[in-house]
């Protein structure tokens, strides 16, 4: 299976994981500092920032696309709990 | 100034500035709102109108059944053809019951939203199609000829869409939730009504406390405004030195405890229950290796020997919650789960946390804590210890181990290894 590293800048830790995984399932079993509250891509509050790789995540549904307009994202901003990583990527919390 | 003002007595606007009207209703029976606070003598649904020479402002509605006497204060002063700008500083139905009714009646007036509020306006009135709203941000302003409105962006005050409208030429800050309390007084205004300083501050403390953060932010906004009068959405008008109680929040806000713990030093707190002193002897165990680590000031608590409004300041201030329970019919330890419980009125987001305990045959309660901590969005960096019966030597060394590896967490000393496998992960 292919695998992608990704990185989570505000605890300078990287997980080497299968291609597909979505960030949150990484990010809350390492600890990083994104929240998550609905974990279903309605409330907004995982949002990350991407700091390197932002085409090494699975693009954005219309849905997800709604709610970063929502909540005032900016650019490079994405939900953890939707987003994929289909190569190496480095993220932090928005 | 006036003191026969009796709001109860007529179905008026009541004008507190040049052409600045209340326009709201009072519910002095509500005991209990929102299901979190209580009020002993209910509140206001504060309302207001704006005149200026090119149209008239509504800043926030009121509860649903209380239109008819919205609806009534407002026609007292105002035809519904004359309202040009609809401003809604929070959606929480209290403050848009009324919304969709004057919506109808003012088909031409314009809402003012925040961004935020835009979800929650749908979801509210399920009309996805035919809403025609403007979204607003600190610094954006709108005219009504010779008044501007202009708007702050004040998020989670109380709710991610809160904002505040500022009436430039009267120095009239409508700051919904912000600086308001559950009170009703007929008498309407600050200098008049009863001694509302109790409800003031049990107001903060259930509203805006979580959100400490986000008020420090908004009062940035607020504390440069030339403010004449503070009209909340709930409670008295504060006319008389309104900026008292901008100082006040101030105050409210800012951390109250600081121990001696030094600006570099981290206080880790140690909660367990234990009922034969087995989950004990392995808090004691983890204080102990947590405290090798500098830097970490380590409190140890038993649940049994205090009460919970004080936990809950302390859990506040601290920057590392560990909690232990013995696990009893598959479960952690009411104690536990009271205070565990009543944590909605501080913010935890990413504090560090972690669990541990002893338990005769199943274990289940150091993993559903950890989950209870993960859901109060609290960063737990490592699985907690969990110990059949009675810790042998090398358990309690296991448990110090565990209580150093938190902290060098806590004081970002931890040793990773450069790249970890997600199939390692536990």
């Amino acid at each position: 299976m292919a695998k992608a590293k990704i990185t989570f800048e505000d605890i300078e830790q990287t997980v080497n994981v299968p291609a597909g995984t979505r960030v949150i399932e990484v990010s809350e079993k390492i600890g990083a500092g994104i929240i998550y509250g609905c974990r279903e891509g309605d409330c907004g509050t995982c949002m990350m920032h991407v700091e390197e790789g932002w085409n090494n995540l699975t693009e954005p549904s219309v849905l997800e696309e709604k709610v970063l307009k929502e909540n005032m994202a900016s650019r490079h901003d994405r939900l953890a709990c939707q987003a994929q990583i289909i190569g190496d990527c480095k993220v932090k919390p928005a | 100034m006036s003191t026969d003002i009796d709001v109860s007595a007529h179905r008026h606007a009541v004008e507190f500035a040049d052409g600045v009207f209340w326009v709201g209703a009072l519910d002095p029976t509500l005991r209990n709102f929102d299901i979190i606070l209580t009020t002993a003598n209910g509140t206001t649904y504060n309302s207001y109108l704006v005149k200026g020479s090119d149209g008239v402002a509504v800043i926030d509605t009121v509860k649903e059944n209380f239109s008819d006497e919205f609806f009534a204060r407002l026609e007292s002063e105002v035809d519904y053809s004359e309202i040009k700008v609809i401003a809604l500083n929070h959606l929480e139905p209290d403050h848009s019951g009324a919304l969709p009714e004057l919506m109808r009646r003012a088909p031409q007036a314009r809402l003012y939203i925040s961004q935020r509020a835009t979800s929650m306006l749908k979801a509210l009135l399920h009309a996805d199609e035919d809403l025609q709203y403007t979204t607003v941000n600190t610094g954006d302003t709108v005219s009504l000829g010779d008044r501007t409105l202009e708007f702050l962006h004040t998020p989670f005050l109380h709710w991610p869409d809160t904002q505040c409208t500022f009436l430039q030429e009267e120095g009239v800050l409508f700051s919904g939730d912000v600086f308001g309390c559950h009170y009703c007084d007929k008498r309407l205004f600050n200098d008049l009504v009863g001694d509302f300083r109790f409800s003031f501050d049990y107001y903060y403390a259930h509203i805006m406390r979580p959100f400490k953060k986000h008020v420090m932010d908004a009062l940035k906004l607020i504390e440069p405004l030339q403010l004449r009068q503070v009209a909340p959405t709930h409670g008295p008008i504060l006319r008389e030195r309104p900026r008292r109680y901008v100082t006040h929040y101030r105050e409210l806000s800012t951390s109250a405890l600081t121990c001696g713990i030094g600006d570099e030093d981290q206080s880790m707190i140690v909660f367990y229950m234990s009922s034969y002193g087995n989950t004990a002897r392995m808090a004691e165990a983890i204080s102990e290796g947590a405290g090798e680590i500098d830097g970490v000031r380590v409190s140890l608590y038993d649940l049994q020997g205090g009460e919970t409004d004080p936990f809950v300041d302390l859990i506040e201030e601290a920057d590392a919650l560990l909690f232990g329970s013995p696990t009893i019919n598959g479960d952690a330890v009411k104690p536990v789960w009271d205070l565990l419980s009543s944590l909605a009125v501080v913010n935890l987001k990413g504090k560090l946390g972690a669990a541990f305990g002893s338990y005769g045959w199943s274990g289940e309660a150091v993993r559903m804590i950890e989950d209870r901590m993960r859901g109060l969005k609290m960063h737990i960096p490592q699985q907690g210890v969990r110990v059949k019966l009675i810790p042998t030597e090398e358990e309690l060394e296991e448990c110090r181990s565990f209580g150093r590896q938190i902290a060098e967490v806590l004081m970002g000393k931890s040793q990773k290894k450069d790249v970890i496998d997600f199939a390692d992960l536990a």
